[in-house]
């Protein structure tokens, strides 16, 4: 049986326990669900918002090559990925991920893989908006998310 | 033929356009050379493309290297490495 992720870059929030319940609904097989999902944090107060800018459509068609790649690899037997682009404020979600699995470590493998992946290969540019109004510049990439991909291969 | 270019994020923004549809001389055969040739049209180009090396690209919405050929390119993103997630 193939398995589908759902894919959804939106604007607006999602909730996580409506995307649990439809990735897990009416299944007598899973045994295991990961959710992971991202806030925007206010660096110690300094940050008033992230602007999350994407590329329309491949976003999404990349987000569902990285899902795919994972469920093969895992054996997943769900996985759902969101991100929102726009302004975020702090204490908001930035990104979902729901995996589900037999068992637990391909569940956690399955979702972090995706989250790996998702930060380095997925067009997403976030932007900071000072909290004292002053001009901030784009996000820079991390090293240590290359590093963490890398730990796949 | 023009090809579509679309950038993103401060590449966007340094460009000052968000897309455009450019005719790309002969001469100009891979994701490389597409940089340079941009970064000859003027100095927001030059000024975006300051470091080509970072630069990442997508041919048709796939991510390409620089030694990929742009030979039937409908659409070509350049922008910064991603920071999602």
């Amino acid at each position: 049986m193939t398995v589908i992720p759902t894919i959804r870059v939106q604007s607006t929030d999602f909730d996580l326990q409506s995307e649990i319940d439809t990735l897990t609904m009416g299944r007598r097989d899973i045994g295991a669900v990961v959710t992971f999902s991202g806030l925007c944090r206010d660096e110690c107060g300094a940050l008033s918002a992230l602007e999350l800018e994407h590329y329309p459509g491949m976003a999404e068609a990349e987000m569902r090559r990285i899902a795919e790649m994972a469920i093969e690899r895992f054996s997943l037997l769900g996985l759902t990925a969101l991100h929102r682009y726009g302004k975020i404020m702090p204490g908001e979600n930035i990104v979902l991920v729901v995996a589900a699995a037999p068992h637990r470590q391909a569940a956690f493998d399955g979702a972090s893989f995706m989250m790996d992946f998702l930060k380095t290969s997925a067009p997403f540019w976030k932007k900071e908006h000072a909290a004292d109004g002053t001009a901030r510049d784009w996000v820079a990439a991390k090293d240590a998310d290359d590093t963490a991909r890398d730990k796949w291969r | 033929m023009s090809t579509k270019l679309v950038y993103f994020a401060w590449v966007r923004e340094r460009i000052g356009k968000p897309e455009e549809e450019i005719v790309i001389p002969d001469n100009v055969v891979t994701v490389r050379d597409l940089l340079n040739h941009l970064k000859s049209l003027g100095e927001e180009y030059e000024n975006a493309l300051q470091y080509p090396e970072v630069i990442r690209v997508a041919i048709d919405q796939e991510h390409v290297e620089h030694s990929e050929k742009i030979a039937g390119a409908r659409e070509i993103g350049i922008f910064p490495p991603m920071t999602g997630g």
